[in-house]
C-alpha cells in the first residue's frame, strides 16, 4: 500500500520535472500584440481582408507588416485601434459602405425564357451553355441565392419576389456577396446615400422593356429631372454620381419604370424596425 | 474485334430516322443572321456596313488575332443591320450581321477555284484554309488553320479523319461519307500535305457499313491512308479517345493531340477544305441533321450559315407533336435552345427536337455511390466527387480531383440512376477554376508592371 503511494508520488515528481523542463526548453515567444489585435478584430473570419481568418490577419499585421486598415468589417474604429497597437498612423479616408443589389426584377417583373431544372445555384445556372440562366433578362438576378449563402454575417435574405434583400443594419460591406454574384449585380455603395438605380440591364430601351417590367429603359427622364447633374446614362443604364447627389428625390418621382428607388437610410431603418415590430405585436 | 478505348457507354443510336435520307439543299433563306463569333478564339470585327450590298462568299468579318477565323456572307443581298442578337452557343447576345436576300444568290467575283494544293507551299495551303473561314465542324469550332499550325518542336506523324459520329441521332457525317467520300479523302490529303504528315487514318464506327464501304472505295489503293473500323460506343468521336483507340497513345493531362504526334479533323471539316480548293467557296454552308421525335420528316440538309432554326423547322414540315426540348447538336453534348430565332452557325451539327411527352423532368435524387459514373468515365475521373465538390463550392478540391480533364461528354450523367446534374456541376467548377487562374495570371502581370 505504502509502496504504491511512494511510487506514484515519485513518478509524478519525475514527470512534472520533465514537463517543467520541456516548457522552458521549447518555449515559443509569441508577440503579445498578435493576441491584442486578434481581440480587437470582429472574429467573423470572413476573409474579406484577404487572409484566411482574423487570427491569421492579426499575425500578418504584426509579423509581415500587413496594412492596419484591411479589416473592412471593423472599419475605421478597428483600424485606428490596430494602428494604436502597432504605433503607426492609420489612413482613414474611406467612408462607410453597404451592399446594394442592383436589380429588382423578381418573379413578378422579369419573365423566364425556359424551365430550369438544374442545380439551384446562380454560378451553375449562369453557364453559357444554359444561355446565362433562365431569365429573359441576361443581366438580371437569377434568384438562386448564391449571395445569400456567401454572406458570413447573415445580412442577406431572399425576398418574397425572388430577389435578395440586404439587411443594412447587419451588413458590414465585407464584399463577399459582390464576389459571389456571377451577374455582378451587387455593389458597395456609400452608406449615407439612399437613392440608387437598381437595374443593370444594358439592352436598348425597347428590348429592356420586353424582358423586365422594372428595367431601366434609358429614357433619360432622370437625367433631365436631376437639378445638380448627378445622373448620366452609361451603357443604357442610368448612373448616379454619389458625390454630386443631393437626394432631392426628383429622379425617383420621374422614373417611369420605378428602377430608381429610395432605400431607407440606416438611421431610419433602426427606428423603423422597432416600430414595425411593435405593430406586428 | 474493332478498336476502342476503355470506359464509355453504349447508347441507343436513334439514327434510323435520317440515316438513309440523302442530303438535300434547302430553299434560299429570306434572311440570315451571321454572328461574328462562331469559333473558339477572338470574335471578328465587321467589314461591312448597314445598307451595303454583299454577295455569296464575300468576307464580312475578320480579326487580326491568330486564334480566329474570318466570316463570310452566305447569301447575296443587303446588310439590314449589325446588332447584338441571341447566339445559340455563347449564351448571350453577340454582334451579328443580318442580311436580307435579294433572291439572286449571286457569287462574289473573288470566288474562283484554287490551283493544285500539292504544288503550293504548305504555308500557302494554310492561308487558303484560314481565308476560307474553316473551323472544326464536329462541334467545338476550333479554327482549322490554327490546329494545323502546331508549335515547331512537336513532331506530327498521324492525321486522323474523324468519321465516328458517336452522338446518337446525328447522321450528317454519315451522309457526307456516303455521298462525298472523294472530297473527304481529298480534304484529308490536303490537310496531311499542309502538316507534312505521311500517315492518314479514316475512322468510322461499325454501325455505319455504307459509309465504311464508300470510304474504302475512295481510299482505293493509297497505302498511306488506312481505314479503321471502331466499336460503336460513346464518346468514340472524342479526339483523345480516337487517338487512344487508333494509335494506342494517351494525350497527357492538360495536353493536346499534337503532344502525342497526332492531329484529328472531322469529316465535314475535310470536305470544307476540299471545297475551298475545288470551287474556291469559303465556309458559307454546312450539312446538318434535323431529327427527333417531334420532327415530322427527319432530314439531312445543306443549309446556309445564318439560316434561322425556325426556317429550317418549316423546311422539314414543322413539328409533328408539341416540342418539349430543342437541342443544337446531339442529345449528349448539344445545347438546349429556348428560342427558334437563333441561327445555324459553323459548329451546328444538327437540330434535335424532342417531343414534350419524351421529356422527363424528375430528380435529382441523392447520390447512392453506386460508382456507375466512375465505371463509364472515359477520362478515368471520379464524377461523383467532382459533382459533390462543385455543388458545395469547393472548387479547389474539384481541381485536385482533375475537374479540368473532364471532356463534358455526359456519360456520367447519362448512367446516373439518381439523375444528378453531374456535367453542369463539373462545368461550373471548370469555369470557376479557369476564372481563378485568369485572375491569378492577371495579377501576376500587374505585379510585374
Amino acid at each position: 500500500m505504502i509502496s504504491a503511494v511512494v511510487i506514484l508520488a515519485l513518478s509524478g515528481l519525475a514527470f512534472g520535472a520533465i514537463l517543467a523542463f520541456a516548457a522552458r526548453k521549447f518555449f515559443v515567444p509569441v508577440d503579445e500584440r498578435i493576441e491584442t489585435i486578434r481581440n480587437l478584430l470582429p472574429g467573423a473570419n470572413c476573409s474579406a481582408c484577404g487572409h484566411a481568418s482574423c487570427s491569421s490577419y492579426a499575425e500578418a499585421v504584426v509579423s509581415k507588416g500587413a496594412p492596419v486598415d484591411a479589416c473592412k468589417v471593423g472599419g475605421a474604429a478597428v483600424a485606428s485601434k490596430i494602428a494604436g497597437v502597432m504605433g503607426v498612423e492609420a489612413v482613414l479616408d474611406e467612408e462607410a459602405k453597404v451592399a446594394e443589389v442592383m436589380c429588382r426584377g423578381g418573379r413578378s417583373a422579369a419573365p423566364h425564357s425556359y424551365e430550369y431544372m438544374g442545380i439551384s445555384d446562380c454560378k451553375a445556372a449562369s453557364l453559357p451553355m444554359l444561355h446565362g440562366g433562365p431569365k429573359m433578362c441576361e443581366y438580371g438576378c437569377l434568384g438562386f441565392g448564391t449571395c445569400v449563402r456567401s454572406c458570413p454575417f447573415d445580412a442577406m435574405y431572399m425576398g418574397d419576389d425572388g430577389v435578395p434583400v440586404v439587411d443594412r443594419d447587419a451588413c458590414t460591406a465585407c464584399g463577399k456577396c459582390v464576389e459571389a454574384c456571377p451577374k455582378h449585380l451587387i455593389r458597395l455603395v456609400p452608406r449615407s446615400k439612399k437613392i440608387h438605380v437598381v437595374c443593370s440591364n444594358r439592352d436598348r430601351g425597347p428590348v429592356a422593356r420586353k424582358v423586365c417590367k422594372v428595367a431601366c429603359i434609358a429614357c433619360g427622364a432622370c437625367v433631365r429631372a436631376c437639378k445638380v447633374g448627378a445622373i448620366s446614362l452609361r451603357d443604357n443604364v442610368a448612373l448616379i454620381d454619389y458625390s454630386k447627389c443631393t437626394e432631392c428625390g426628383e429622379c425617383v418621382a420621374k422614373c417611369p419604370t420605378k428602377c430608381i428607388i429610395e432605400v431607407p437610410r440606416v438611421e431610419d431603418t433602426k427606428g423603423g424596425t422597432q416600430s414595425a415590430q411593435g405593430e406586428v405585436a | 474485334m474493332n478498336l476502342t478505348f476503355p470506359g464509355g457507354v453504349h447508347v441507343p443510336y436513334y439514327k434510323s430516322g435520317s440515316k438513309d435520307k440523302a442530303i438535300r439543299k434547302t430553299r434560299l433563306p429570306q434572311r440570315v443572321v451571321i454572328p461574328l463569333s462562331q469559333h473558339t478564339g477572338a470574335p471578328c470585327e465587321p467589314l461591312v456596313e448597314k445598307g451595303q450590298v454583299v454577295k455569296v462568299g464575300q468576307k464580312i468579318g475578320d480579326s487580326s488575332a491568330f486564334v480566329s477565323a474570318p466570316i463570310h456572307a452566305s447569301i447575296s443581298g443587303k446588310v439590314a443591320s449589325i446588332e447584338p442578337l441571341q447566339h445559340p452557343a455563347l449564351g448571350k447576345k453577340v454582334m451579328s450581321v443580318v442580311i436580307e436576300s435579294d433572291g439572286g444568290d449571286e457569287v462574289a467575283e473573288t470566288i474562283a477555284p484554287k490551283p493544285d494544293p500539292f504544288a503550293m507551299d504548305p504555308e500557302e495551303v494554310k492561308s487558303v484554309i484560314r481565308e476560307a473561314g474553316i473551323v472544326g465542324l464536329g462541334g467545338a469550332a476550333f479554327p482549322t488553320s490554327v490546329k494545323i499550325s502546331p508549335p515547331k518542336d512537336k513532331k506530327i506523324d498521324s492525321y486522323i479523319l474523324n468519321g465516328a459520329e458517336c452522338e446518337p441521332y446525328l447522321t450528317s457525317d454519315h451522309r457526307l461519307m456516303v455521298e462525298r467520300p472523294r472530297e473527304a479523302i481529298f480534304g484529308l490529303k490536303v490537310l496531311m500535305y499542309a502538316t507534312g504528315v505521311k500517315r492518314g487514318y479514316v475512322c468510322i464506327e461499325d454501325n455505319k457499313p455504307e459509309a465504311i464501304d464508300a470510304m474504302k472505295k475512295a481510299i482505293g489503293s493509297d497505302s498511306n491512308i488506312k481505314l479503321v473500323v471502331l466499336e460503336s460506343k460513346y464518346p468514340q468521336g472524342s479526339e483523345k479517345h480516337l487517338i487512344k483507340a487508333v494509335l494506342g497513345r494517351e494525350v497527357p493531362s492538360g495536353g493536346l493531340p499534337f503532344d502525342v504526334g497526332a492531329m484529328v479533323s472531322n469529316v465535314g471539316t475535310a470536305i470544307a477544305v476540299a471545297d475551298a480548293f475545288i470551287t474556291g467557296m469559303p465556309l458559307v454552308q454546312r450539312v446538318i441533321t434535323v431529327t427527333g421525335s417531334a420532327i415530322a420528316n427527319p432530314a439531312n440538309l445543306e443549309v446556309r450559315i445564318g439560316t434561322l432554326f425556325s426556317d429550317i423547322i418549316e423546311e422539314v414540315g414543322g413539328f409533328s407533336s408539341p416540342p418539349g426540348k430543342v437541342i443544337m447538336g446531339g442529345p449528349m453534348m448539344g445545347i438546349a435552345q429556348w428560342s427558334l430565332d437563333v441561327p445555324v452557325i459553323k459548329g451546328t451539327s444538327g437540330i434535335l427536337v424532342m417531343a414534350q411527352n419524351e421529356i422527363d423532368m424528375v430528380g435529382p435524387f441523392p447520390c447512392v455511390r453506386c460508382a456507375r459514373c466512375v465505371d463509364v468515365c472515359p477520362m478515368n475521373l471520379l464524377p461523383l466527387f467532382l459533382g459533390a465538390y462543385a455543388e458545395r463550392g469547393l472548387y479547389a478540391d474539384a481541381e485536385a480531383y482533375r475537374a479540368l480533364d473532364c471532356i463534358e461528354c455526359g456519360s456520367c450523367a447519362y448512367v446516373c440512376p439518381a439523375r444528378r446534374p453531374l456535367v453542369q456541376a463539373i462545368r461550373t467548377a471548370k469555369s470557376e477554376i479557369m476564372a481563378k487562374r485568369r485572375a491569378k495570371a492577371q495579377s501576376a502581370v500587374a505585379a510585374k508592371a
